[in-house]
């Protein structure tokens, strides 16, 4: 069992066959998680590196939980700023990092691209923990594996992602994973907040909440951050709130048995009503949950086969 | 090799007088004494160079070339930028002034002038129009031009100030030489890193949107109107900058552009690789815009054809997209690339491509060249107009290697540069 890929740098061109196997060994993984003691030793041996160039905590820590659940031994490095403003290149840093014999590096980099840049000068396995606005494809991963376990499916489904689309890994990698995977698409945002021909994804466009909302089945929303007003995209979040704010009046847009999601962390009052994120149709705390298994699958099915799946 | 060669056995290309055809063009004293056409009998002697298949063309004249001193001669020099040139076929270069510190005095041109003088090329110093490129206070341009600046751009950056560029282009009248914009609003290209199109929204990088170079060139060509200056648009990218130029054209209104081979070449989806190589300014636009540069260039709306050569170091390339300077070499390979992609499969004529690379940027900058005639300087550029070549950027006299063209097949190249009746590249 092993993936037609090496790394792991987007969803974008990643197999349905491939995105299935990973959902599928997610499962397996997930009972690990209930486990008294959650804890396999898949990955015994194996050396992950977190490489961290942007803050994160909820990634970052369920990258690393994921690896402490597979027994693989890991290290974590976080830089603040650029690697320019570090003096030390990424590729230097990494070279200095390979030096000491790992297997597996784990990066999350405020430039799209940081990730691909990377497996041209290193021998390690790369997996994609977020790059610029590029791709986030754990994020898609768990997000799609949330809505599967809902609802035993993805093919068919209307999946709706509000907010702020320009700046979002969440939402490219969850646009190609889901297209992959048969799903519709469909966008919505202030126009300034929309790249240009964002169509040509494959994804329907609305600037409309109430029209993006009619009849979908799940509704993906982003987090939009102040730092949008103060780059004049948005005249302020008061309006945004008005118009794009999920809250509980635009439920009834949606089809029966709706499901709410966010990938944190949350702007309440914001993009989304604190009753709303804590309605009985919103899975925001097991996306979170998942993530830990969905990347517990990623990291054992890209070690290489050096790891197997232990039965309790 | 010193003077008086017959070049012998060619076919000679001539933009001024439109002929292509076999001549014996003979040179003496570092000046073309007698162009031959069609001769009757070979000439013979020892200093007859036996040119049968090759092209003979009045020496390429590359008028947007950076070369990086003062400043960061690790990169280029004057004589490793003039080096890179005449291997490529050049005979003439303009170096643009954002160096470190920029040419934006006469000091600093003479400076230039000196290494030049050193140079197997001619170098012609373009001066800043603004202090330091600032894009504040007008430079000493009547000094400069006095020591010989051909030019004046702050090229790297366009002018963001209205009025200044305004004055800039009364100003520079007073010297009867251009003004050469980089045209690009820098709020509008809000810190982009490539084109704004569905390949920036598919890769979450920031994009540059063609509205920031048009409004921009549109700004240029209404001010040299109103003004009377001269204005030249540099390195155009956009189908809409093309389109401006031409109805500027039509109006009668004072225009020229160039275009570089990098634009007429490759496409923004290219950087889904993120090579660096390819992070160029104005950035690499789509298909459509590629076409109508073409366009531009067949219908004589683009006047020239430009390098833009852009030296950078390893370690300022090899880093994240975000991170990279922009800019690609382009010296030796500008030639390769307009044979390959423009006259092989018949898009320019002869005539039309080295019109673009001789008498076009000879007439824009006022400079000598671009026409094989008796009295004229013995700048000539000798091609193999079939000879394939792979792209080795390990083999450039350049200093740099940043080209994003590496491992490319080419066909026709520079197998020899004269200068003033003397060979100063030859691969024969």
């Amino acid at each position: 069992m092993s993936l037609s890929i090496r790394h792991l740098l987007g969803l974008e061109g990643v197999s349905a066959d491939d995105i299935s196997m990973i959902l599928d060994t997610a499962v397996s993984f997930k009972e690990v998680l209930s486990r008294k003691i959650p804890k396999v030793p898949t990955l015994r041996g194996i050396t992950i590196v977190n490489l961290f160039y942007e803050p994160s905590t909820r990634t970052r820590i369920s990258f690393e939980l994921a690896e402490k659940r597979l027994s693989a031994d890991t290290v974590n490095f976080s830089a603040s700023g650029s690697s320019v403003s570090k003096g030390e290149s990424l590729k230097d840093t990494v070279w200095n990092i390979e030096a000491m014999k790992i297997d597996m590096i784990v990066i999350r980099h405020g430039a799209s691209g940081a990730p691909h840049y990377l497996t041209t000068c290193c021998q390690s396995t790369v997996i994609n923990a977020g790059d610029g606005a590029h791709e986030h494809p754990t994020q898609g991963l768990l997000d799609m594996y949330t809505i599967r376990e809902k609802y035993g499916r993805l093919e068919g489904l209307k999946v709706v992602i509000v907010g702020d689309i320009k700046h979002s890994r969440v939402a490219r990698s969850n646009i190609w994973g889901l297209l992959t995977m048969g799903a519709q698409v469909s966008v919505c945002g202030p126009p300034t907040l929309l790249p240009v021909e964002m169509e040509k994804f494959g994804v329907r466009v609305f600037d409309d909440l109430d029209e993006a909302l009619a009849g979908a089945d799940v509704v993906n929303i982003l987090r939009v951050q102040k730092e949008r007003q103060k780059a004049g995209l948005l005249p302020s979040m008061r309006e945004y709130s008005r118009y794009y704010g999920i809250t509980k009046n635009k439920l009834k847009l949606l089809n029966d048995n709706f499901t709410i999601m966010h990938p944190g962390p949350m702007n309440r009052g914001v993009e989304i009503s604190s009753e709303v994120a804590e309605g009985p149709y919103s899975v925001i705390l097991p996306q979170v949950t998942n993530g830990v298994a969905v990347r517990m699958a990623v990291l054992y099915l890209l070690s290489g086969g050096k790891g197997k799946v232990y039965e309790e | 090799m010193k003077n008086n060669l017959i070049l012998a056995g060619g076919k000679i290309v001539d933009p001024a007088t439109g002929y292509f055809g076999p001549a014996a063009v003979y040179l003496e004293n570092g000046q073309i004494a007698k162009i031959e056409k069609r001769p009757k009998e070979k000439p013979s002697g020892k200093n007859v160079l036996k040119l049968d298949g090759m092209i003979i063309c009045p020496g390429l004249i590359d008028m947007h070339v950076h070369l990086r001193e003062p400043g960061r001669e690790d990169e280029e020099t004057v004589l490793s930028g003039a080096e890179a040139a005449a291997a490529g076929g050049f005979t003439a270069i303009a170096c643009m002034p954002n160096t470190d510190p920029a040419i934006d005095n006469a000091e600093t041109v003479e400076y230039i002038n000196e290494r030049a003088s050193l140079a197997p090329v001619k170098v012609y110093p373009i001066g800043a129009v603004t202090v330091g490129r600032k894009g504040e206070n007008l430079t000493e341009m009547m000094e400069m031009a006095a020591c010989g600046a051909v030019a004046f751009s702050d090229d790297g950056s366009g002018v963001q100030n209205n009025d200044l560029m305004r004055r800039a282009l009364e100003y520079a009248r007073s010297c009867d030489v251009p003004v050469i914009s980089h045209c690009e609003y820098s709020d509008l290209a809000a810190e982009g890193v490539m084109n704004e199109s569905f390949v920036s929204t598919r890769l979450g990088m920031k994009g540059i949107p063609s509205v920031a170079e048009e409004l921009m060139a549109a700004r240029d060509i209404m001010l040299a109107q109103y003004t009377g200056g001269i204005i030249h648009i540099a390195h155009v990218s956009t189908a809409g900058t093309v389109d401006l130029i031409r109805k500027a054209k039509k109006a009668g209104i004072r225009v020229t552009a160039e275009a570089t081979p990098h634009h007429f070449t490759l496409t923004d989806d290219l950087i889904e690789s993120f090579d660096t190589n390819l992070k160029v300014n104005p950035p690499l636009r789509t298909k459509k815009d590629v076409d109508a540069v073409k366009k531009g260039l067949k219908d004589g709306t683009i006047d020239a054809i430009a390098s833009d050569h852009a030296p950078h170091s390893p370690e300022e390339k090899e880093l994240e997209f975000d991170y990279a300077p922009f800019g690609a070499i382009g010296l030796e390979t500008a030639l390769g690339l307009v044979i390959t992609e423009l006259i092989d499969p018949g898009l320019l004529s002869w005539i039309e491509a080295v019109k673009c690379l001789s008498l076009a940027p000879a007439t824009i900058l006022n400079v000598p060249g671009g026409k094989l005639e008796a009295g004229a300087p013995a700048d000539i550029t000798v091609i193999d107009p079939k000879l394939e070549w792979m792209v080795n950027p390990d083999e450039f006299k350049s200093l740099s290697r940043n080209t994003p063209f590496r491992g490319r097949k080419l066909t026709g190249r520079a197998v020899m540069t004269i200068v003033n009746g003397n060979v100063v590249y030859s691969m024969m």
